[in-house]
């Protein structure tokens, strides 16, 4: 079995356990041949274009937040400032970043697990019980991807405004009221995807724990949602970064009248930056805005990889 | 044991539901009620005029070509976008060497995987002022000024993306540049979602196929294609979501939403143009209604025809 390959990794990090320490152990050894090399290095070449079409244009923002203004003009493609320019971040963060970090989290803290919690418990009865009414429950659920979101805008503002008018947590620029706005159009997809993802879970088990009586929602929270974590993991990934770039809901429902903190999230800070940059022409700070609310969401994704990566082996491995 | 499981279920669905209900059918509802009246959007005046507004749609020269435009995206979209992400899991999954545990993935393919993913972590914000910079018309932007330098691109007459309505194999070639953007930015979700439903394939099936001789192509389109199935269709009927609703590229990367001369235009983006800029909100409303059955349609068919018996292992 070489370990030479045609590419520059020669070091490999877990070398191939010893041949025939596990049955099997010659059923691939003749194949690595030169068929296998060229295919091997074809691979890297094509997967290595394709990851610098995805990380220059990132790094391109992340460098353009470093320069000077007149360079971000001046010389909008190179990729390396003439000097770091550290104080666009400063400017940016109190320009707005700060409150904007802190009402996203605080929003995000509730949303996020509200949207797991309820739309795995929909999703879960929706595909492993039978009862009058399931399908249509679950097709209202999947109909509301389909819709159009800025059609339900007047409708949805006049809702809130009303609600507001009765119970004050519940109106407009409110936490509590965009955690409910956010699980609730956060729920179609969440559905959709824990639906088919209970689906493929075994029966076998299921019968297992009520033949041992456990009770059905003791089944679900000890038996079924742990079987589902690396679907939670795919889904809780997808709904933390949907709502963390979620700029239309805000924009529509976080409008603070005056007199009001203003509590605006970090999509639609973004957003009121660039239109105002416009007058002040400071690219720069906008560079250093958008790679704030960029590494954020970069590092909890790269974290959640990893565990995305052990909870899919601990699946494989039963 | 029957009252148990009505117990049950209704206690897990009541707060979703009721959730759902509130914030997102009932404006719905409610602007499914509009699109039978006159209204525009601002004022108190409103006067029901029954199907008018959908009589209407069928005679809309402009509703005509954003359908036409949609189905451009609904066909391509998930075409490329699913091709280019089997693609790109099948080199991480089967681009490494063969051993005893059959074919594992290529050295770094979790690095690959971390990086493929970036585009879906991008606000919209993000993505815009990017690929504005990418798409320049004026011989500055990114791949403009790689052309020119290296003379593919007359520099008197570079190319103008966004800007060009002139039509390329038959559709306007704003939409394939828009097209481009969302391939790049959905390829590595996907690649991601099929990655790991090739990891959760048993490793012994691939050790039998091995041992039969099988190589890792036929392993591929024999083993691992077929058993995808599932996800493929799951992110194919996504994708078609996705795929009419470009309003977002649309909205921020063509000039006045939709154009040149409205060579982007796609129900999405007449929708908004109708609401807001004439002010006919019963009439976009019916719009939005008729587009929404028309998914609901698509999606049904969808999931009809890829419906089968789940395989468990």
């Amino acid at each position: 079995m070489s370990t030479v390959t045609p590419t520059s990794e020669r070091t490999r990090p877990a070398a191939p356990p010893p041949a025939g320490a596990t049955p099997g152990g010659k059923a691939g050894s003749g194949a690595d041949g030169f068929g296998t090399r060229i295919f091997n290095g074809f691979s890297h070449l094509f997967l290595a274009v394709w990851a610098v079409m995805v990380v220059y244009p990132l790094a391109w923002v992340v460098m353009s937040a470093l320069k000077t203004d007149s360079e971000v003009i001046r010389k909008p493609l190179s990729l390396i400032p003439e000097s770091l320019q550290w104080d666009n971040f400063a400017r940016a963060w109190t320009a707005g970043i700060d409150s904007f970090f802190l009402n996203t989290l605080l929003v995000l803290v509730g949303s996020v697990f509200l949207t797991m919690l309820l739309g795995s418990m929909a999703a879960y009865v929706l595909a492993r019980y039978e009862f009058p009414g399931n399908r249509p429950i679950y097709w209202m659920f999947l109909s509301g991807l389909t819709l159009p979101i800025y059609l339900a805008a007047v409708p949805l503002f006049k809702g809130v405004y009303n609600t507001g008018v009765v119970l004050p947590f519940l109106g407009p620029n409110k936490h509590v009221m965009l955690i409910l706005v956010y699980v609730a159009w956060s729920l179609a997809f969440t559905v959709f995807f824990m639906h088919s993802f209970f689906r493929t879970l075994p029966n076998a088990i299921a019968e297992a724990g009520m033949v041992d009586g456990a009770s059905h929602s003791r089944l679900f929270f000890s038996v079924m949602l742990p079987m589902a974590k690396p679907g939670l993991i795919s889904i809780g990934i997808f709904n933390v970064l949907g709502q963390w770039n979620q700029w239309y809901l805000p924009t529509l429902l976080m409008q603070s009248v005056a007199g009001e903190p203003k509590n605006q999230v970090i999509a639609q800070g973004l957003i009121e930056l660039s239109v105002n940059q416009g007058y002040k022409s400071d690219w720069s700070g906008l560079f250093a805005g958008v790679t704030m609310a960029m590494l954020p969401v970069l590092v909890v994704y790269i974290v959640f990889q990893r565990q995305v990566q052990s909870g899919l082996t601990a699946g494989v491995s039963k | 044991m029957r009252h148990g499981v009505a117990r049950f279920v209704t206690g897990f669905l009541a707060l979703p539901v009721a959730l759902y209900l509130f914030y997102v059918v009932w404006p719905f509802a409610q602007a499914a009620g509009y699109s039978l009246t006159d209204w525009g959007g601002y004022s108190d005046r409103q006067q029901f005029v029954g199907l008018d507004n959908y009589v209407r749609l069928f005679g809309d020269e402009l509703i005509r070509m954003a359908f036409w435009h949609n189905v451009f995206f609904l066909i391509t979209v998930p075409l490329f976008t699913i091709a280019l992400a089997l693609f790109l899991a099948f080199l991480l999954n089967v681009g490494g060497r063969e051993d005893r545990a059959g074919i594992r993935g290529v050295f770094g393919s979790s690095l690959y995987k971390v990086i493929f993913f970036f585009p879906q972590v991008l606000s919209l914000v993000v993505i815009a002022v990017m690929w504005q910079q990418i798409y320049r018309a004026d011989g500055q932007g990114l791949i403009n000024g790689v052309l020119i330098k290296i003379g593919l691109v007359d520099a008197d007459n570079p190319i103008a993306f966004t800007n060009d309505p002139a039509p390329f194999l038959g559709v306007p070639a704003v939409l394939w540049w828009l097209l481009l953007i969302a391939v790049w930015s959905g390829a590595g979700f996907y690649m991601v979602l099929f990655s790991a439903a090739m990891q959760s394939i048993p490793k012994d099936i691939y050790e039998a196929a091995l041992l039969d001789g099988a190589s890792r192509f036929h392993t591929f389109f024999r083993i691992t294609l077929p058993l995808l199935r599932d996800t493929v269709s799951v992110a194919w009927v996504y994708l078609g979501f996705i795929a009419l609703d470009m309003f977002a590229l649309v909205y921020v990367m063509t000039p006045s939403q939709g154009g040149p001369n409205h060579a982007s235009e796609i129900f999405a983006s007449v929708i908004n143009f109708t609401a807001f800029q004439k002010g006919q909100f019963g009439y976009a409303c019916a719009m939005a209604v008729a587009l929404a059955i028309f998914t609901i349609l698509l999606a049904a068919l969808q999931l009809r025809i890829t419906r089968r018996e789940r395989i468990e292992y």
